[in-house]
């Protein structure tokens, strides 16, 4: 149990197995952006502009507007998720891409990290897109929205992390479905990103607070509409600090699984 | 037998140390013209070639209270191919895992070119190549590619890489199929680009785990020709496999394994000599006249088994036995007989069992 927890042994070489699934991704990459980007795109002209037309302000501000900062920071959630659930669970599984790696200098460990950090890549990736998007349709209303980026990839390494420590326990790709719908989907619809958490039940804005991505989304507006407060700061405590410890978890995790 | 083995080591390196000694001075004679190196290749490589590359010692393996293998010892020398022979699940798999640092060793000593495996597994893999039991290619990317993605693991420089990529496509007759998507191959070139693969970082020690499983007899051809010019420059190897045809094409040592056991070591000619014989008569006949023949073959005190409907006879290496075989055998109702050369599938049988061995 304890040397799940430990810190594991990663070393630079990790990157070569960031650079081997970006030359893997920029072979389909056109495929894959559209897949991901369709997404956030459609909830934007949707529910923002069609949706929007029948609602009132929300929060002084109109409906679009409200739900933008949220919509960057779940694009790069689902699209770092993604890559470190089936992306991964097929490198390690179907493709056994880890197994011919460790054949090499490289070690388990680097292998994991590797894939986070491309996992990470992702979503930085794709929320970078969404948010350029964002800034197109003239919603971005602060220059401390410079600040985004590294929003966006500390959310990317948390929900890629996350995403493999899941990889490290499904028995089959079918199982991926429980953390999807069971926990990445609540949390898209839980964390204020379509509607204010203050306004619904007690028990709704207590379990809303247990949800990482609550906070990525109240720091994202606060950057995007140059609101600065305190959440700036803890928020991104709260975002580190798991962070780190899933993703130690999670290398040790897909180490337990691979090496036997 | 152990220490006859050693007697002959000694004798051998000690012969190859004069040998090599006695060419370095020609080579040196030789270069003052400017083609040493052409008239003597690869000395450096002979010149060490009883050196062990591999030692085991009490060896283990355990997957919880499945024992894999169990305490084995083997020494695998510079430049020599050694294969482990074994049925499914007789541990030879775990044990190349463990050679490769892939499984941790649950107990034993393990030492690859000279460093514990524990220690420095880093170190070691960086010097050797590994063909696993699966192609686990990168299969959207190009023949190429793999390689070149594969030779960055290796921190081998890009330009250093796509010398030797290109090299290895030529050496594995893929020239045609470089830019090809690996989906797009037969099952025989993929194992030779596994095989390109595992020598990107010019390896001195081979792992191969059934390089040639499942593949037609044209590509498994070809591959052993690639392996067997490998050796001759100077390449050591392990070999797992179950076909006896490749060990014998292929192997200087063998070690039959069975249940986690490595229950003999040799070279494999003298091993079927020693446990088998030198010929077979296969007779497929009812075992009703068991009797009969075992009759028939009285005072010839030779070694006989019925495994179905067959009845073996091996013959030892002493000749004029086997006139005097058939005349006493023709007689008897049988189907059909067979007179062929012992083989080491006949050694492999005797030592594992005929019986279906099945997780």
């Amino acid at each position: 149990m304890k040397e799940l927890f430990q810190i594991p042994s990663i070393s630079w070489r990790c990157l070569r197995v960031w650079q081997r699934d970006r030359d893997a991704y920029m072979k389909f990459y056109k495929v894959s952006l559209i897949g991901t980007l369709g997404d956030p795109i459609l909830y934007l002209l949707a529910m923002g502009y069609g949706l929007g037309r029948f609602l009132q302000q929300m929060e002084g501000m109109s409906y679009v507007e409200f739900i933008a900062p949220g919509l960057v920071i779940s694009s790069a959630m689902f699209a770092a998720s993604f890559e470190c659930t089936y992306g991964s669970y097929l490198r390690m599984i179907y493709l056994k891409t880890y197994d011919a790696i460790i054949a090499t200098p490289l070690n388990i460990e680097d292998v994991v990290a590797g894939d986070i950090l491309w996992g990470t890549t992702k979503g930085l990736f794709n929320g970078m897109i969404m948010f350029l998007v964002v800034w197109a349709f003239g919603l971005v209303d602060s220059s401390w929205a410079i600040g985004i980026p590294l929003l966006i990839l500390l959310v990317s390494f948390l929900f890629a992390s996350l995403s493999m420590i899941t990889t490290a326990f499904v028995p089959g790709f079918e199982a991926f479905n429980y953390y999807i719908t069971l926990f990445l989907t609540p949390m898209f619809f839980f964390s204020g990103v379509f509607f204010p958490l203050t306004k619904l039940p007690a028990w709704v804005t207590v379990l809303s607070r247990f949800l990482p991505l609550t906070y990525a989304v109240e720091i994202s507006r606060a950057l995007i509409y140059g609101t600065p407060s305190w959440i700036l700061i803890w928020g991104t405590l709260i975002l580190i600090v798991p962070s780190f410890f899933l993703f130690c978890l999670s290398v040790n995790l897909i180490r337990r699984r691979v090496i036997k | 037998m152990e220490k006859l083995l050693n007697k002959t080591d000694i004798y051998n390196t000690f012969k190859l140390n004069r040998f090599s000694i006695y060419c370095q001075k020609k080579k040196l004679f030789l270069n003052l013209y400017g083609f040493g190196s052409i008239l003597i290749p690869d000395l450096t490589v002979r010149k060490g070639v009883m050196e062990p590359i591999i030692i085991a010692k009490n060896l283990s393996k355990k997957f919880g209270e499945v024992v894999a293998v169990n305490e084995i010892d083997f020494t695998i020398y510079h430049g020599e191919c050694f294969g482990f022979l074994g049925p499914n699940g007789a541990g030879k798999t775990s044990t190349i895992r463990m050679i490769y640092g892939f499984s941790p060793m649950s107990s034993g000593v393990l030492k690859v070119m000279g460093m514990d495996i524990k220690k420095s597994a880093r170190k070691i893999k960086e010097r050797i190549g590994v063909v696993s039991q699966e192609n686990n290619l990168d299969t959207d990317l190009t023949l190429l590619e793999n390689l070149m993605v594969y030779s960055r693991y290796f921190n081998i420089p890009r330009k250093e890489a796509r010398k030797r990529s290109q090299e290895l496509i030529e050496f594995m007759q893929l020239e045609d199929k470089k830019k090809s998507r690996v989906d797009d191959l037969s099952g025989g070139m993929k194992r030779r680009l596994v095989l390109a693969r595992a020598l990107i970082n010019s390896p001195g020690l081979l792992l191969l785990d059934e390089p040639t499983t499942g593949l037609d007899p044209q590509a498994r051809h070809l591959l052993w020709q690639r392996l067997r010019s490998l050796k001759t420059s100077g390449v050591s190897m392990v070999l797992n496999t179950h076909y006896m045809e490749e060990a014998a094409q292929l192997c200087d040592r063998i070690a039959v394994m069975d249940q986690g056991k490595i229950i003999t070591t040799g070279q494999p000619r003298e091993m079927v000599l020693e446990h088998v014989g030198a010929e077979v008569i296969e007779l497929r006949v009812a075992p009703s006249l068991d009797q009969e023949i075992t009759h028939t073959l009285e005072g010839l005190g030779l070694k006989t088994e019925r495994f179905g409907d067959t009845f073996y006879i091996y013959l030892p290496a002493e000749k004029g036995l086997l006139k005097e075989l058939t005349q006493r055998l023709i007689p008897l109702n049988h189907q059909e007989m067979i007179h062929r050369q012992a083989t080491l599938e006949d050694l492999f049988l005797q030592l594992t069992g005929r019986d279906l061995i099945e997780k």
